[in-house]
């Protein structure tokens, strides 16, 4: 080899293995979770900074955003004024520079149409879609686990059949169709439960009026100790969080079966089984155990999936949440705020990328190099 | 894939191409799955190419020789599927809705191979500080919701406004970038695998140029997994299409049909009980996306000897090898588990 390989080799799962003519990779004798925690937390600045760049210049590059959101309806010295009030017709690096100061200070804009600063939004709007993602979730693992483990376990029968085509409906169907699908039998024809919203009126009228309201309805329904809002707030909860889980579920199904279907495979499994270990405990302890790890990987890249789809979940039932609200921020071409929330999550992804590598080298030893 | 008996290389040959091998390859279950997936993309492309012979109206047509449509129509012999609240016949946006999606997903998949191949080949193939920084960025652009960067893509290019020709690159375009981070990662990493092997090394001893290199020695061998991830981005493609038009990104009614436009414009009919206008482009989407993936699927589950089903003890074995007339043994190309 000529050249000289310079692996960069942090981060990118699809990586094959190292060219043989790569330096070998520094083994650090008892440091090596350390370092790797140090590596793995750096690379959340790069992270942020790549994606608040990209989308500035991306927002820019078709002009301003008041004229954007006001041309035609506002005359053309009074546009020019307001764009000049907010520098718009400084050089772009100029607002590029001072944008990304804003950034560090935490300040992502103000929307143009209400006037609120965007990490105002976030925290108004940020409970209703972190509750509607834990209950996504909490449907995912309920539903895609212990399929995916009867799917492996009845490999290439019929119920494995049955289940495949489910996961790849669950996947096929997009949210927004899943919710309206959910709407229109269980609110509409059978009237079980609820068609919008994140609580009825006269409930969410008790749950402003709380001291401390979270604004994450379930823990606001236990501070009033009111079984009936509780049971309004669930109510109001299930078909949205089943119709964002289920795409997941197809995920983490599909992940368990081939998982459990490798580790059913693998030598320690067929090793215990000549031991005499009994099925029952071989599936518990062998088979499934290992197989679920992959899962905690899988989350991280959930969370950007969950962040998408409740953008179209929130939209489809009206829950009120970050999604919802860039989706109207869209509609009246509030650019700004747009910008505002799109460069926020992205550090909302970065950080809980990060949480969840960190949560998976402490499991396993293995993603540690 | 060794065929049995001497035949003549053109007779050999069909059989050998990409899809055909692995109906060939497959048993039970897993051919089903597959030759069920092929049949619904058949279908969708077939009704994409005669949308014109099967639609009954055009996709923006709003009135016949009758007079208007009317609005939410239930389904009866006029409108199968009944009417839009805007007025459209179902049937016919359903129908012309392939078009649009088939359009959208060969321009989505062309783009983003051919940026994603190129970026992953020279990333991988020269490395240096290009390639940190080239694997830093497709890092993370990967890990961030696709429909939020397709959204920002889609107001950069269309302002949020679309015509057809627009609003379909919009749509086109905003999917490309986000997928080109998913090529770029393939053929980087199948690169740097390739570019340690012998052969490239013979070949820089003899002299070959870089780009020769390149083109003929590592992609030709690096290009192993792509229709595996073209597939499933054909279906990611179809529902990021939706997903952008439910929130208004879509194509103008007018301009052309566009099934996650008509699914945003049911979502007050469903409230009332209105089903017809909802369910048949939410199918079509459900069914476009499904065939896709069952391909998909399929091709990747018979890639990959852990998973692909084998065939039964005691049922006929595959030839190991065969024995042409000349006395060659041939060996099969089948990977053996």
């Amino acid at each position: 080899m000529t050249t000289t390989t310079t692996e960069l080799t942090e981060s990118s799962p699809a990586d094959g293995a190292p060219a043989p003519g790569a330096r070998p990779r520094k083994r650090s004798g008892g440091g090596g979770l350390g370092s790797y925690l140090l590596i793995r937390f750096l690379l959340i600045f790069p992270t942020i900074f790549i994606l608040v760049t990209t989308v500035f210049f991306l927002m820019r590059s078709t002009g301003d955003p008041i004229t954007a959101a006001l041309g035609g309806r506002l005359p053309a010295d009074q546009l020019a004024e307001r764009i000049r009030e907010a520098g718009y017709d400084r050089p772009l690096i100029a607002q590029y520079l001072s944008y990304l100061g804003d950034v560090l200070r935490g300040d992502f804009g103000t929307t143009l149409s209400d006037r609120r600063p965007v990490t105002q939004v976030l925290t108004t709007f940020g409970a209703a879609t972190f509750e509607l993602a834990v209950y996504a979730l909490i449907v995912a693992f309920v539903v895609g686990i212990p399929l995916g483990m009867a799917a492996a376990y009845f490999r290439d029968k019929a119920p494995d059949a049955v289940l495949r085509v489910f996961a790849i409906l669950c996947y096929a169907t997009p949210v927004f169709f899943a919710g309206l699908l959910l709407k229109l039998v269980f609110a509409v024809w059978l009237d079980w439960l609820p068609v919008a919203g994140r609580a009825s009126t006269g409930a969410e009228i008790q749950l402003q009026t709380l001291d401390h309201p979270t604004n994450i309805y379930l823990v606001d329904a236990l501070q009033t100790g009111d079984g009936e809002i509780i049971s309004d707030v669930l109510k109001h909860a299930v078909l949205p969080a089943v119709a964002l889980g289920l795409l997941t579920a197809g995920i983490f199904l599909r992940l368990v079966r081939t998982n459990v279907i490798g580790t059913l495979g693998a030598g320690y499994v067929e090793a215990a089984r000549s031991r005499g270990v009994g099925e029952s405990r071989l599936l518990r302890k062998h088979a499934y155990r290992p197989a679920l790890i992959p899962i905690i990987t899988v989350i991280g890249l959930q969370i950007a999936v969950l962040l998408g789809g409740a953008v179209l979940t929130e939209t489809t039932f009206e829950w009120k949440g970050l999604g919802f609200q860039l989706a109207q921020y869209l509609t009246a071409r509030d650019f700004v705020a747009v910008q505002g929330i799109v460069a926020m999550l992205a550090v909302i992804v970065a950080v809980t990328n990060f949480i969840v590598d960190v949560i998976a080298a402490l499991i396993d030893p293995r993603v540690r190099y | 894939m060794a065929t049995g008996t001497p035949t003549p290389a053109r007779r050999r040959s069909w059989r050998t191409l990409p899809v055909v091998r692995q109906v060939r390859q497959s048993i039970g279950l897993q051919r089903g799955m597959l030759v069920a997936g092929l049949v619904l993309t058949a279908v969708f492309v077939l009704a994409a190419v005669f949308a014109p012979l099967l639609a009954p109206y055009e996709f923006g047509q709003l009135r016949d020789g009758d007079g208007p449509f009317g609005a939410q129509q239930s389904p009866s012999a006029d409108h199968l599927l009944g009417t839009t609240v805007g007025g459209y016949d179902v049937l016919s946006r359903v129908i012309w809705g392939t078009r649009t999606a088939l359009f959208v997903i060969v321009v989505a998949v062309l783009l983003s191979i051919v940026a994603g191949v190129l970026l992953g080949l020279v990333s991988g193939y020269f490395g240096g500080w290009l390639d940190r920084v080239l694997v830093v960025v497709c890092d993370a652009v990967y890990a961030f919701p696709a429909l939020l960067l397709a959204i920002v893509v889609a107001i950069v290019i269309s302002g949020g406004q679309s015509s057809l020709v627009g609003g379909v690159l919009a749509a086109a375009i905003s999917i490309t970038v986000v997928f080109i981070p998913q090529y770029f990662r393939v053929v980087r990493a199948e690169t740097v695998r390739i570019k340690s092997e012998a052969f490239v090394e013979s070949a820089r001893v003899i002299g070959a140029s870089n780009w020769r290199i390149m083109v003929r020695h590592v992609l030709r061998n690096a290009t192993r997994t792509l229709p595996l991830i073209l597939t499933l981005n054909a279906s990611e493609a179809i529902l990021t299409l939706a997903g952008l038009g439910f929130l208004g990104f879509g194509i103008q009614p007018t301009a052309a049909a566009e099934w996650g436009y008509d699914l945003k414009q049911s979502l007050s009919d469903v409230t009332s009980g209105i089903w017809w206008t909802s369910i048949f482009p939410g199918v079509a989407i459900v069914l476009t996306v499904l065939g896709l993936t069952l391909v998909g699927e399929s091709l990747n589950d018979l890639a990959d000897p852990r998973l692909r089903s084998r065939r039964a003890v005691g049922a006929v074995p595959p030839p190991a090898g065969t024995v042409e007339p000349g006395g060659a043994v041939v060996a099969t190309d089948e990977v053996v588990a």
